[in-house]
């Protein structure tokens, strides 16, 4: 299906109401709506939005959620598993070194098998420091045990908000879920969206129960015990399983949200692909640019395509493989380094995907975006040309290039 | 028999209560204490400063030591007040 994220499709059961604001208030109001029992978050560029507002929201009495003030992210996230683990329906909001201070409770999150919701404003990860955009804070999460949920622009930031409770919460799934969208460009970018009303986000939701809640006095529990060497794998093992069953649950989710809201939601998001002879696979908002560069290129004559994943964990690798099936030559776009690694993490996904699933395009991999910066039509075309140059005989190597890097 | 993954709690939350009881932490040690009742005053010091719960009492007195779970740390030893607590080597053959 290639729509864009904000185009509403058919008949649906909820109302809305259009706005103009930026991406982190969009997933606060989103916040406000599902109505968590317990929030702690800790400030941190860029999302501070989402917590100021939330807590105006906490302090107007628009919602009864306890905002929980807490010293670090390492706290917040700590708070988040008791709380969970007590059996409130539980979130929080973090970006770049916030989500890395979190590290090691990330593990504990999973490994308890707690739905909590994080709605990650990516950012750079220091050292130097930088404030802006880019992947390396969610790709330190990558193999955490958390699903996690990439947003192109501010009104799919809102809808996966809404959408990761359910996957959150599901019974087959019961993992922690991050939901991204981009630091800065999306998260204080000002863009048209719709707010849908309270009560269709409120009964899709619905109301939580925990199977195991350390409140219920009546069936005594322990979270996070000692698990010797005789049966901490088979633990571990149910963690895997409950995140490739994530994938179903995500699709279905996505559905069944898109009847509610007029907006369907996939696990990938191919932009022009059916015919397409070279595509760029992405995450996040540089989507937006590339449809441009794409719709550009069809202009002239040139079968170019795109293909978004926007669900990061767990990695759909046969919707990859098969949206990607009649394409060429791909470049793959990381927006952060993979140090020491192949490549980068999305093109090492993608590169499995196809290798497992009968094979598919060349590839090649493009750092951009680091840092906040920004990459240009222009930039990204250069990608598509290099690609038709490969498909023509131009070497693949080297595989690792850059976009708008200040080279020579 | 260890049991199929899909057959244990799932994050292995442990669902009794108080199954610490169960583990035999008596093994871990190097040395036990000894209790010289002659002449021990029933004070309840070693009791109270036992952090595995090993002293036994029964009517205010004190009757035994608990050496399922006693660790051998020598607490009890250093903190009672008559010095009737000693500890002797009791290692595995």
């Amino acid at each position: 299906m290639t729509l864009k994220a904000s185009e509403r499709q058919g008949a649906r059961s909820a109302t809305g109401r259009a706005v103009a604001i930026n991406g982190a208030t969009l997933v606060a109001h989103a916040m406000r709506q599902v109505h968590p029992d317990v929030v702690a978050c800790y400030p941190i560029t860029p999302q501070t939005i989402i917590t100021e507002t939330f807590s105006e929201f906490v302090a107007n009495g628009q919602v009864q959620t306890e905002f929980v003030a807490v010293e670090s992210e390492h706290a917040a996230m700590s708070v988040c598993i008791g709380s969970a683990a007590a059996g409130a329906r539980t979130q929080t909001a973090t970006s770049g070194p916030g989500l890395a201070l979190m590290w090691e409770l990330l593990w504990v999150a999973s490994g308890s098998r707690l739905p909590i919701v994080m709605h990650l404003c990516t950012r750079a990860l220091s050292a130097p420091l930088n404030i802006l955009c880019d992947h390396s804070d969610v790709m330190g999460a990558r193999d955490t045990g958390w699903p996690i949920l990439f947003s192109e622009d501010g009104q799919e930031a809102y809808d996966n908000a809404i959408q990761a409770v359910r996957v959150a919460e599901h019974p087959d799934v019961l993992l922690p879920v991050i939901s991204t969208q981009d630091g800065f460009t999306i998260t204080h970018g000002i863009e048209r969206a719709e707010i849908l009303d309270d009560a269709s986000v409120r009964s899709f939701v619905g109301e939580y129960s925990s199977h195991r809640p350390l409140l219920d006095v009546e069936h005594p529990t322990t979270y996070g015990a000692w698990d010797y060497h005789d049966y901490y794998f088979e633990h571990k093992r149910q963690q895997a399983d409950a995140m490739e069953k994530a994938l179903g649950v995500i699709e279905a989710v996505g559905k069944e949200f898109g009847k509610m809201s007029g907006r369907p939601y996939g696990l990938v998001q191919p932009y022009r692909l059916d015919d397409a002879e070279f595509a760029v696979v992405v995450l996040g908002s540089a989507a937006g640019t590339l449809r441009s560069v794409v719709d550009d290129l069809r202009s002239r004559g040139v079968k170019a395509g795109m293909l978004r994943v926007r669900v990061l964990r767990p990695f759909p690798m046969k919707a990859v493989a098969e949206a990607l099936k009649g394409v060429k030559v791909a470049a793959v776009l990381d927006r952060a380094f993979a140090f020491g690694a192949p490549a980068g993490a999305l093109f090492g996904d993608v590169s499995v995907s196809l290798a497992v699933n009968g094979g598919g395009p060349r590839l090649v991999n493009y750092v951009y975006g680091l840092g906040g910066r920004d990459t240009l039509p222009e930039q990204f075309m250069t990608a598509f040309d290099d690609i038709r140059r490969i498909a023509k005989g131009a070497s693949v190597q080297p595989v690792v290039r850059y976009l708008g890097l200040h080279e020579g | 028999m260890p049991q199929d993954w899909r057959k244990i709690a799932p994050g292995g939350t442990v669902t009794e209560p108080g199954s610490a009881i169960t583990v035999e932490t008596g093994t871990w040690r190097s040395s036990r204490p000894v209790v010289d009742y002659d002449h021990c005053v029933h004070c309840m010091i070693c009791w109270v400063f036992c952090p595995d719960d090993c002293f036994q009492t029964e009517n205010g007195k004190l009757v035994g030591v608990d050496y399922f779970h006693c660790k051998g740390c020598g607490i009890c030893s250093v903190e009672c007040p008559k010095k009737c607590i000693s500890m002797q080597e009791d290692v595995l053959a």
